[in-house]
């Protein structure tokens, strides 16, 4: 038990409403977590998932209506913000306006009485770690988005705190800025190995920096699990929606043998994983990835899964092509297919309403409740 | 014309501020100047002012009379009158003492009553103006509209308002009366009124508003993530206040000074009404001597005197205090 950073115990947050007389909302709902140590963990959900609210608990800003949060496993309890071992990066960095960029840097090793050679020496570490050097004299106002992110976690990080807490904050950034953060925040906290928890609604970014992606949505986490688990074996609807790219089918379950399952949609037969929850018999929806489907001028002879389709949309856009194909009048399936021959492969290319092999494997396709 | 206009653009600007400049010269620096003359010059028998050059009304301020021999007369005189002034009072003659302190003593009594409101004003109005800038948006605009709507009565019934309160058988003594004999306690009604202290009560009153309103405009634009900030870095809320909270609101609390210091300087009616008619401030010494004495040249003097008290205390102020720029320690 002790292993974790972070942990949250069926932790449960209502809000009063705002209105008079109106129900109270729940922000988050059950939520239960483990964060490891030394972990880049990220909370991943659409606004209003709860996952800033979740943060807000951890650090102190709000107490938990339900449940109880661990620090290394101690229970914190209703401790004060300021008396708990760890630090937030703002979103919007909420540096202070009327202290210089030592000062803010300092702020925190100052309320812990830290010697002031000591202040000096981790100040100027500190902006060095984050390539702002002898920026300490600055004002907040005199940097830009970009700096003053990275000042807002030199003031976080000189404290050397148990556990940082990001809230989205690389949002304001550019696109470009915002792709060199992420990296350099991944670097940054693989040298500090101090854990980080992480808030963002921007899947590419969890993806890009985690090692573990907790999916929230409506105060619940419905996944936690590494990139891997995420993209690859989404549990639910909502998970498979939310991360990437995907095509839901619509049918039913037929039966189910060890992980693998029959489904059946408008006369296709299609072999694929099936999620524990789904049973035989139930309405569910079968999702699979575009880049997983394959377009073939011939029938693969690897996979159950292969139909006859008709091209509707095809759509170059440099690395890849992105086609439309019709299995049924019903069942249509968007394929991703990236450019790896050069331009060429003549059935598949030229006008639409080309006839064409679909297919993929059954460990690409996923049977999930709908 | 307009080609030469087009070509100076220093031309163009004065031009452009030339209606703002033109009211500023009529309606403020030639009255300004008026009084600097009228200040210089004298008073005929019947109360019409004499345009000279003389620095008598000054010195009749400082409180040198035609009884002194020579300035040495003059300070012993201040000296004692400062160091101990009821015995100077006592034994001093004033038909034949050089130094007459009546109006430095104005004077001093005016600046200390003026410290002394804005004081008192600043300790209640920030935690007032902290509490509406940290309340929801729908109180909030209730309480300011509860700390204005005195202001919607006239001032001078306001004040008065305070006499019926203050007075021996106003409503505080009547209050505290039948509370003490409610206790069985002896009762001996108050002697609050006129006093220095209900003009001290009164100007509080009067200029609450006007501290409270900067202070809370300061206090509301403060980004409530800062607070969260100190307090994530290890600030506990005394810290939090010390650090975040009074550095950044200081311009609140700057021009909420000046809103206040600077009229309460120059304000008749409260210490007319309130402090008796031996309670004199400047504000009264040059009112009288506009509408009572009709030396239209000593009151033009006084009011520059004001003036220049007003400004020194307010310079030296802002200049302290800056506008809320913390040094910073690293």
């Amino acid at each position: 038990m002790g292993d974790f950073a972070v942990e949250m115990r069926d932790v449960v947050k209502e809000f009063p409403g705002a209105a008079r007389g109106s129900d109270q909302v729940l922000a988050v709902d059950h939520v239960t977590l483990q964060i490891r140590d030394g972990e880049f963990f990220s909370l991943l959900g659409p606004s209003g998932c709860g996952k800033t609210t979740s943060l807000r608990m951890i650090a102190g800003f709000e107490l938990p209506t339900g449940g109880e949060i661990y620090l290394h496993g101690k229970p914190v309890g209703r401790t004060p913000p300021f008396q708990r071992p760890v630090n937030t990066v703002f979103q919007n960095y909420a540096l202070f306006p009327h202290m210089s960029i030592g000062a803010n840097v300092a702020f925190g090793l100052q309320m812990k009485r830290v010697s002031k050679t000591d202040i000096e020496q981790r100040v100027k570490e500190a902006l060095d770690m984050v390539r702002l050097p002898g920026y300490e004299k600055r004002r907040p106002r005199q940097m830009s988005g970009g700096q003053q992110q990275r000042v807002a976690l030199a003031r976080a990080l000189v404290n050397r705190p148990e556990v940082l807490l990001l809230d989205e904050p690389l949002g304001a950034l550019d696109l470009k800025l915002r792709k060199e953060m992420q990296l350099e925040l991944k670097t940054l906290q693989r040298e500090v190995g101090i854990t980080f928890i992480y808030v963002t609604h921007d899947q590419e970014e969890a993806l890009t920096m985690s090692d573990r992606i907790a999916v929230m949505d409506h105060g619940r986490v419905l996944q936690a699990g590494t990139s891997l688990d995420i993209y690859e074996a989404p549990n639910c609807r909502f998970v498979a929606d939310f991360i990437g790219e995907t095509n839901f089918i619509s049918g039913t379950l037929v039966s189910v043998n060890g992980q693998e399952g029959e489904f059946q949609a408008d006369g296709l037969k299609i072999i694929a994983m099936v999620e524990a929850n789904v049973k035989p018999g139930m309405p569910a929806t079968l999702a699979v990835r575009p880049e997983r489907v394959r377009l073939t001028p011939t029938a693969p002879g690897d996979t159950p899964n292969a139909f006859v389709g008709e091209i509707v949309e095809s759509i170059y856009i440099g690395t890849d092509t992105r086609f439309a194909v019709h299995l049924t009048p019903t069942v249509s399936v968007r394929v991703r297919r990236q450019n790896v021959e050069p331009i060429g492969m003549p059935a598949l290319e030229g006008p639409t309403g080309v006839k064409v092999w679909v297919s993929w494997h059954p460990e690409s396709a996923r049977v999930l409740a709908s | 014309m307009i080609q030469r206009l087009r070509q100076h653009k220093s031309l163009q600007g004065s031009l452009l501020a030339s209606p703002a400049l033109l009211w500023m010269i009529v309606l403020l620096i030639v009255p300004l100047l008026l009084i600097v003359i009228i200040s210089f010059g004298g008073r005929d028998a019947d109360g019409n002012v004499i345009y000279t050059f003389r620095l008598d009304n000054y010195i009749r301020l400082t409180g040198y009379t035609d009884n002194c021999r020579s300035a040495g007369d003059y300070f012993s005189g201040l000296w004692q009158a400062i160091t101990n002034p009821a015995a100077y009072d006592e034994t001093t003659n004033p038909a034949t003492r050089c130094f007459d302190p009546l109006y430095l003593q104005i004077l001093w009594r005016s600046v200390s009553l003026a410290l002394q409101t804005t004081l008192v004003v600043i300790l209640m109005g920030y935690p007032l103006a902290y509490y509406v800038a940290r309340s929801s948006i729908r109180r909030r605009n209730l309480l300011l509209f509860l700390i204005l709507v005195p202001l919607w009565t006239n001032f001078v019934i306001r004040v008065y308002a305070w006499i019926i309160i203050l007075r021996g058988q106003g409503v505080l003594n009547g209050l505290l009366g039948s509370g003490a004999s409610a206790l069985g306690l002896p009762f001996r009604p108050l002697d609050l009124y006129p006093s220095a202290g209900a003009v001290l009560v009164g100007m509080v009153y009067e200029f609450l508003p006007f501290m409270i309103l900067p202070m809370y405009t300061s206090l509301e634009k403060i980004d409530t993530s800062l607070y969260e900030a100190a307090a994530d870095l290890g600030a506990n809320p005394l810290r939090t206040f010390l650090r975040v909270t009074l550095p950044l609101s200081m311009p609140g609390v700057v021009a909420g000074t000046i809103l206040v210091f600077v009229p309460v300087m120059g304000t008749f009616v409260v210490s007319d009404i309130l402090g008796g008619k031996q309670f004199v401030l400047v504000g009264n010494l040059i009112q009288r001597q506009f509408l009572d004495a009709r030396d239209r040249a000593f009151g033009s003097a006084a009011s520059i005197i004001l003036m220049v008290m007003t400004l020194l205390v307010t310079v030296y102020y802002t200049r302290r205090f800056g506008f809320g720029e913390e040094i910073a320690p690293v």
